[in-house]
C-alpha cells in the first residue's frame, strides 16, 4: 500500500515536471506548426544559465528568472534570425532545430564541463515534509506540482482570456486570414517562440533543482516533452497536463513494479497514440 | 639544369629526408591515450589528461634516450567509438603504447581489439570490469589497475563486524559494473552470515529515484549503493529528501572525489558513510601525501584531491616508463622484452605496491574508507582499514572463483 | 554536336576515374584509411541509402532505419559462436547471415506496418518510438542481448581461407556490396513498383484512385529498405567486431539522418558522400584546431546545410554543375540531367 501510494505521488510529481518542460513545446506547435526539436538543449541552457545567476547572486529566485529570460530571449533570436525564412516547411523546420541542439548542447559542454551541478534553492523548499502513510516526503517535489500548476493557469489566462491569446488562436486556426486582417503575423510568431523557449528555461531551473544538471539532459528532456506533447496532443493545453500525468504515472509505477522494462512502457504508449489516433488523446484531427 | 642532374639532386635529398625521418622515429617513441572527453564521463576523462600529463612531466617527456610523443583521442563511453579510436591512434598515427579506455564496457571491447594488434602494446586507463582479465585476456593487454570486484574487498567484512550490520538491501546501476561491484561486496558479506534482503536493480539512464527509494525495505540495517558519479549523487539528494533514515553504504564511485567535490545539501548527510576503493583522500603514507601535494600544484583548476581515474591512467603511464626504461626503449621484435618487462614490474605507486598476476591483472592495496570532513569543510575519505595485495580472486582459489560465474542480477544470492 | 560529344565524353571519363580510383584505392593507401575511412563510410553509406531511397522514392523520413541495421546485426552477433560470453545457439555462418538478413527485413517491413498510418513528422515520431523501444530492449534485456554491454569478440567468418574482416578483403567486399545495393535501388526505382512507389510519393489520393494499393506499396517500399539496413547492420557488426545498445541509441539513430540530410535527402548517391564527409570529421576533427568540439561542426555543417541547400551536398553540386552547363551552352536545351 505505502509503495503504491508512493509510486503515484511519485508519478503525479514528476508529471508536474513534465508538464512545465512541455508546456512551451506545445505552444510553439500549436500557433507555428514548429516542432522544435532543439527544445532540450534551450531546458538545459536555462538551467545552467540560471545556475551561474543563482551561484553569483546566491538567490534562487534570480536564478530562476535569468534562466526564463535568457533562454526566451535566445528564442525571440531563433525565431527571428533562422526559423522564420523557412517557415511552412516541416521537416526543414525541425532538421534545423536538430542542427541548433547539437550546437548548443556541444558549446556548453564545452563551457561548464562533464561535471554535475547541483542548485541550492532556499531551504523552505528543499526540505522533507512529513505526509501520512508515506512518512517523509521531498518539499520540492510538491513545490513543482504547485509550480505546474500556476504554469498552466497563467499559460490557460493568457491564451483564453487576453487579446493576445485570441490572435495566437486565430493564427492556429487560420494563419493567412490572420495576416490579412493585418496582425504581423512574424512578430506574433517571434514572441511566441519567445514564450515558449522562455518556458522551457524556466523548466530547465525547476527540473536542474529537484534533479542535477549534466550533460545528455537535454536527449532525456526533449524525448519526454514529444512523448507527452504526442500522447496529449499537440498544440493542446488540457492534452499537455493528461499526457504529463499518463507518462508520468506510468514510469514511476513501472518503476516501482517492473523496473527492467518499465523505460519502455512510455514509448510504446507514444507509439500506439501515433498508430492510432495520430493527433493525440485531446488533440484536434487535421 | 638537364634531366639527370635534377634527379641526382632530388635523390640526395630524399635521402637525407629519409635518414633523418627514420633518425627521428627511432629517437623517439609515441605513446597514444584515449579517454572519455565527451558525453557523461568527461569529467574522468579530464583527469586522465591531467594523469598522462603529470607522469610525463615528471621524466621530462623522456625515456631511455627517446623522445616521447604524446597522442591524445576522445571517446564517449561507447564500445564502438573507443576501439575506433584506439584503431586511429595505432594504425594511422601509429603510436607504439596505448593506454586507456576510460569505461568498463569500453575495456572489453578495446581488449578484444588488442587480440588484432600482436605487435602493440595496451596498458588500461580506468575500465574495471572484471571480465576483462579474467576470462579470455589478451597477451598484449595489462591492467596496473584493480578491478571493479577487487575494489570492494574488505568492506563487506568490515560493515560486519566494525559496524554490526547484519542485513542489508542493495540499490545499484542495473549494468555490469554495477553487478561486478555488488559483488565484490557480497561476497564477503554473505561469507560473514549478513544477508541482503533485497535488490533493486536501476535502469541505466534513470534520474528520478523516487519509485527505487520507495521500494527499499524498512527493516533493513543499511542500504549498499552503488551509481556512477553524477547519479550518486543526485540518488543521494532524494534519498535524503524522502526522508531517509537508513544508513548508507557506499560503493566506490558513490565517495569518490568527483562526488565528494560536488556542491549541495546532500553532502552534510554524507559524513560517517564506509566505502572502498583502490585509493582513499585520506592515505597518510608519504608517496601518497607528496602525490597529492604535486597534483594540487600542477592543476589548480582540477579537484579538491587526484581521483580514482587520475590514479588508474597515472600509474598505468608510470608503469610503461619504467618498463621502457628497463629495457632502454627497446620496442622492437613485436614489443616482446617490453612486455616481459612490464609483466615482471614491480611498481611503486602512491598507494603502495603493484604487481601483476598470470593473466596481467594488478595486484594491489585497497582501503576500507569513512567519509569524514576537513576542518575547512571539505570532504574526503579516512582509512580506516588497509587490505594488502588484494588479487583478482578475492584471496580465494581461482577455480571455485570462476567457477561462481559472472557477476549478474542474481548472482550472488543471500536472501 | 560535337560540344554534347565532348560533354558526354567528359562525363564518361569522370565516371571511369572515379571507378579506377574506388577499385585501386586500397593499393595505394594507407590501411586506416582503407578500412576506417574507406570501408566504414561505405557501411555507413549503406544504412543511410535505405533512409535516403525512403525518403527520396517513398516521401518518407524513418529514424528507424539505424534500428533495422541493429536488428540484424544483434540476430547475427546472438548466433555467432565467437561472441564472448553468450550461451546462445550456435549455427554455421551462412545460416546465421541469412536469418540475420531476414530478420532484419522483417523488421523493416513490421515498423513499415506500424508507421505508414501516419506521414510526414508523426512517420518520423512514430519510428523514434520504435528505435527508442528496441534501444531499452537490449539496454535492458540480459538474457538475450546481453545487457548494457552487449557483445564483443564477434569474428566475421572466414572464406577461402580468408577472414572476411581482413583490411583489403573487407574494402572490397564492402565496395561491392555497396555497389550492388546501388545498382538494385536504381534499377527499382525504374520497374512499374518504383514508378508506383514515386506516385504514392507526390499524390497518394490519386494512385489510390485508380486502384493501387498505396499502403501495401508502401510497406513494401519499408521492407526494401529494411534489407538494404540489414546487410549495413551486418557488415557494421563485422566492422566493429561487436554490437551493443550504443549502437542503436538516439545519437546513432539520428548521426543517419545527419549523413543523409548533408549528402542530399533525395538522391542516393548522396547516402555515400555524406557519410564519407562525416567519417573525414569525426576522425580529424581533433587534429584540426577544432580539438574536442567535433559536435559543433557536425552541428554547424548540418545548420549551413539545411539552410542554404537543403539538398545536401549533391544538389550543390548539381546545381553548380547546372549553372556551369549553361554557361557552356549557347541556346538553352531542356534537356537537364
Amino acid at each position: 500500500m505505502k509503495l503504491f501510494l508512493l509510486a503515484t505521488l511519485n508519478g503525479v510529481t514528476v508529471a508536474g515536471l513534465y508538464f512545465i518542460v512541455a508546456i512551451g513545446f506545445t505552444l510553439i506547435f500549436g500557433l507555428m506548426r514548429v516542432i522544435n526539436l532543439a527544445h532540450g538543449s534551450l531546458y538545459i541552457l536555462g538551467a545552467y544559465l540560471g545556475y551561474d545567476v543563482a551561484a553569483k547572486t546566491g538567490n534562487w529566485y534570480l536564478g530562476l528568472a535569468a534562466g526564463g529570460v535568457s533562454v526566451a530571449l535566445a528564442g525571440l533570436l531563433i525565431q527571428s534570425t533562422l526559423l522564420d525564412r523557412i517557415q511552412g516547411q516541416e521537416m526543414r523546420q525541425s532538421l534545423v532545430a536538430i542542427g541548433l541542439s547539437i550546437v548548443i548542447a556541444d558549446l556548453l559542454l564545452a563551457r561548464y564541463g562533464g561535471l554535475t551541478y547541483q542548485f541550492d534553492p532556499p531551504s523552505i523548499l528543499f526540505g522533507s515534509v512529513a505526509l501520512p502513510i508515506v512518512k517523509g516526503y521531498p518539499t520540492f517535489r510538491l513545490v513543482v506540482v504547485g509550480a505546474a500548476v500556476v504554469v498552466g493557469l497563467v499559460i490557460w489566462l493568457l491564451v483564453y482570456r487576453t487579446r493576445f491569446g485570441i490572435i495566437i488562436r486565430a493564427g492556429v486556426d487560420d494563419r493567412p486570414m490572420l495576416g490579412a486582417l493585418g496582425v504581423n503575423v512574424p512578430l506574433v510568431s517571434i514572441l511566441v517562440f519567445g514564450l515558449g523557449a522562455g518556458l522551457a528555461g524556466l523548466a530547465g531551473v525547476v527540473g536542474g533543482s529537484a534533479l542535477s544538471i549534466s550533460p545528455g539532459e537535454d536527449a532525456r528532456y526533449l524525448l519526454s516533452s514529444l512523448v507527452v506533447v504526442i500522447v496529449g496532443g499537440m498544440g493542446s493545453l488540457s492534452g499537455t497536463a493528461i499526457g504529463a500525468l499518463l507518462i508520468g504515472l506510468a514510469e514511476q509505477i513501472g518503476l516501482a513494479y517492473f523496473p527492467t522494462y518499465s523505460v519502455i512502457v512510455s514509448f510504446v504508449i507514444m507509439a500506439a497514440v501515433l498508430a492510432l489516433r495520430p493527433q493525440g488523446l485531446m488533440g484536434r484531427s487535421e | 639544369m638537364d634531366v639527370s642532374k635534377i634527379t641526382r639532386i632530388l635523390a640526395v635529398v630524399f635521402l637525407v629526408c629519409g635518414t633523418v625521418v627514420s633518425a627521428a622515429a627511432q629517437t623517439s617513441v609515441r605513446i597514444g591515450g584515449v579517454m572519455t572527453l565527451e558525453g557523461p564521463f568527461t569529467v574522468l576523462g579530464q583527469e586522465a589528461v591531467r594523469a598522462m600529463e603529470m607522469a610525463f612531466e615528471e621524466v621530462n617527456y623522456s625515456v631511455a634516450g627517446k623522445r616521447i610523443e604524446w597522442v591524445k583521442e576522445s571517446s564517449d563511453g561507447r564500445p564502438d567509438v573507443a576501439v575506433g579510436k584506439a584503431r586511429k591512434l595505432i594504425e594511422q598515427d601509429k603510436v607504439d603504447i596505448l593506454i586507456g579506455p576510460m569505461s568498463g564496457g569500453e575495456g572489453l571491447a578495446i581488449k578484444e581489439y588488442a587480440k588484432s594488434v600482436p605487435g602493440k602494446t595496451i596498458l588500461n586507463g580506468f575500465s574495471a570490469a572484471q571480465e576483462t582479465t579474467l576470462v579470455n585476456p589478451a597477451p598484449n593487454f595489462f591492467r596496473f589497475g584493480t578491478d571493479g570486484a577487487q575494489w570492494q574487498a574488505g568492506l563487506g567484512s568490515y560493515v560486519y563486524d566494525v559496524k554490526g550490520y547484519r542485513t542489508a538491501a542493495v540499490v545499484a546501476g542495473d549494468y555490469s559494473f554495477g553487478y561486478t561491484q555488488v559483488l565484490g561486496f557480497m561476497t564477503e558479506f554473505c561469507a560473514k552470515g549478513g544477508k541482503v534482503k533485497e535488490k533493486i536493480w536501476v535502469p541505466m539512464g534513470t534520474k528520478d529515484f523516487s519509485s527505487a527509494i520507495a521500494r527499499i525495505p524498512d527493516k533493513v540495517d543499511a542500504v549498499y549503493v552503488m551509481f556512477g558519479g553524477a547519479d550518486s549523487v543526485n540518488f543521494l539528494t532524494q534519498y535524503y529528501q524522502a526522508g531517509g533514515k537508513i544508513p548508507i553504504i557506499g560503493g566506490s564511485n558513490v565517495t569518490e572525489q568527483t562526488v565528494l567535490s560536488t556542491k549541495g545539501p546532500f553532502q552534510r548527510h554524507m559524513i560517517g558513510i564506509p566505502s572502498a576503493h583502490m585509493v582513499a583522500d585520506g592515505i597518510e603514507e608519504p608517496a601518497y601525501l607528496e602525490y597529492v601535494a604535486k597534483y594540487k600544484k600542477r592543476f589548480p583548476d582540477g579537484l579538491a584531491a587526484p581521483s580514482a581515474p587520475f590514479y588508474g591512467y597515472y600509474v598505468a603511464t608510470k608503469a610503461a616508463l619504467k618498463a621502457l626504461a628497463q629495457v632502454g626503449g627497446d620496442l622492437s621484435g613485436n614489443q616482446v622484452k617490453f612486455r616481459e618487462a612490464l609483466a615482471k614490474l614491480k611498481l611503486d605507486t602512491p598507494t603502495g605496491p603493484v604487481t601483476l598476476d598470470e593473466n596481467r591483472q594488478a595486484i594491489a592495496n585497497i582501503f576500507v574508507t569513512e567519509v569524514a570532513q576537513r576542518p575547512d569543510g571539505t570532504l574526503y575519505t579516512k582509512v580506516v582499514k588497509v587490505m594488502r595485495n588484494v588479487n583478482q580472486t578475492l584471496g580465494q582459489p581461482r577455480d571455485a572463483f570462476v567457477a561462481r560465474g559472472v557477476p549478474s542480477r542474481d548472482n550472488p544470492s543471500c536472501p | 554536336m560535337l560540344l554534347r560529344l565532348f560533354a558526354e565524353w567528359g562525363k564518361m571519363a569522370r565516371w571511369t576515374l572515379i571507378a579506377a580510383a574506388i577499385i585501386s584505392y586500397p593499393h595505394f593507401a594507407p590501411q586506416f584509411w582503407v578500412v576506417n575511412i574507406g570501408a566504414y563510410a561505405i557501411v555507413l553509406g549503406i544504412i543511410t541509402l535505405s533512409l535516403t531511397f525512403l525518403a527520396a522514392y517513398g516521401g518518407m523520413v524513418s529514424l528507424a532505419q539505424m534500428t533495422v541495421a541493429g536488428v540484424a546485426g544483434y540476430t547475427l552477433a546472438i548466433l555467432s559462436s565467437h561472441a564472448a560470453n553468450v550461451g546462445s545457439a550456435i549455427l554455421p555462418w551462412p545460416w546465421a547471415l541469412a536469418i540475420a538478413l531476414g530478420s532484419g527485413t522483417l523488421a523493416g517491413t513490421l515498423i513499415g506496418l506500424v508507421s505508414v498510418r501516419t506521414k510526414g513528422i508523426s512517420l518520423l515520431m512514430i519510428t523514434l518510438a520504435i528505435g527508442m523501444i528496441f534501444f531499452y530492449l537490449t539496454q535492458q534485456n540480459t538474457t538475450l542481448f546481453h545487457g548494457f554491454d552487449g557483445f564483443r569478440g564477434v569474428k566475421a567468418p572466414i572464406v577461402f581461407g580468408m577472414s572476411l574482416r581482413e583490411p583489403i578483403v573487407f574494402y572490397y567486399l564492402c565496395m561491392g556490396v555497396g555497389i550492388s545495393l546501388y545498382a538494385a535501388i536504381t534499377y527499382m526505382v525504374r520497374t512499374p513498383f518504383g514508378i508506383a512507389l514515386q506516385g504514392i510519393r507526390d499524390n497518394p489520393r490519386r494512385l489510390a484512385a485508380i486502384g493501387y494499393w498505396v499502403e501495401l506499396h508502401q510497406v513494401a517500399a519499408f521492407g526494401v529498405a529494411g534489407f538494404v539496413a540489414a546487410v549495413g547492420g551486418v557488415l557494421s557488426l563485422w566492422y566493429h567486431g561487436g554490437i551493443s545498445p550504443g549502437s542503436v541509441g538516439i545519437t546513432a539513430m539520428v548521426n543517419i539522418l545527419i549523413v543523409a540530410v548533408i549528402g542530399g535527402l533525395g538522391h542516393p548517391r548522396g547516402a555515400l558522400i555524406g557519410a564519407l564527409l562525416f567519417v573525414l570529421i569525426q576522425n580529424f576533427a581533433i587534429d584540426l584546431f577544432i580539438r574536442e568540439r567535433f559536435n559543433t561542426v557536425i552541428g554547424l555543417t548540418f545548420l549551413v546545410i539545411v539552410l542554404f541547400s537543403p539538398d545536401g551536398l549533391i544538389g550543390l553540386w548539381e546545381r553548380l554543375s547546372r549553372s556551369r552547363k549553361r554557361g557552356l551552352r549557347s541556346a538553352p536545351n531542356g534537356a537537364n540531367n
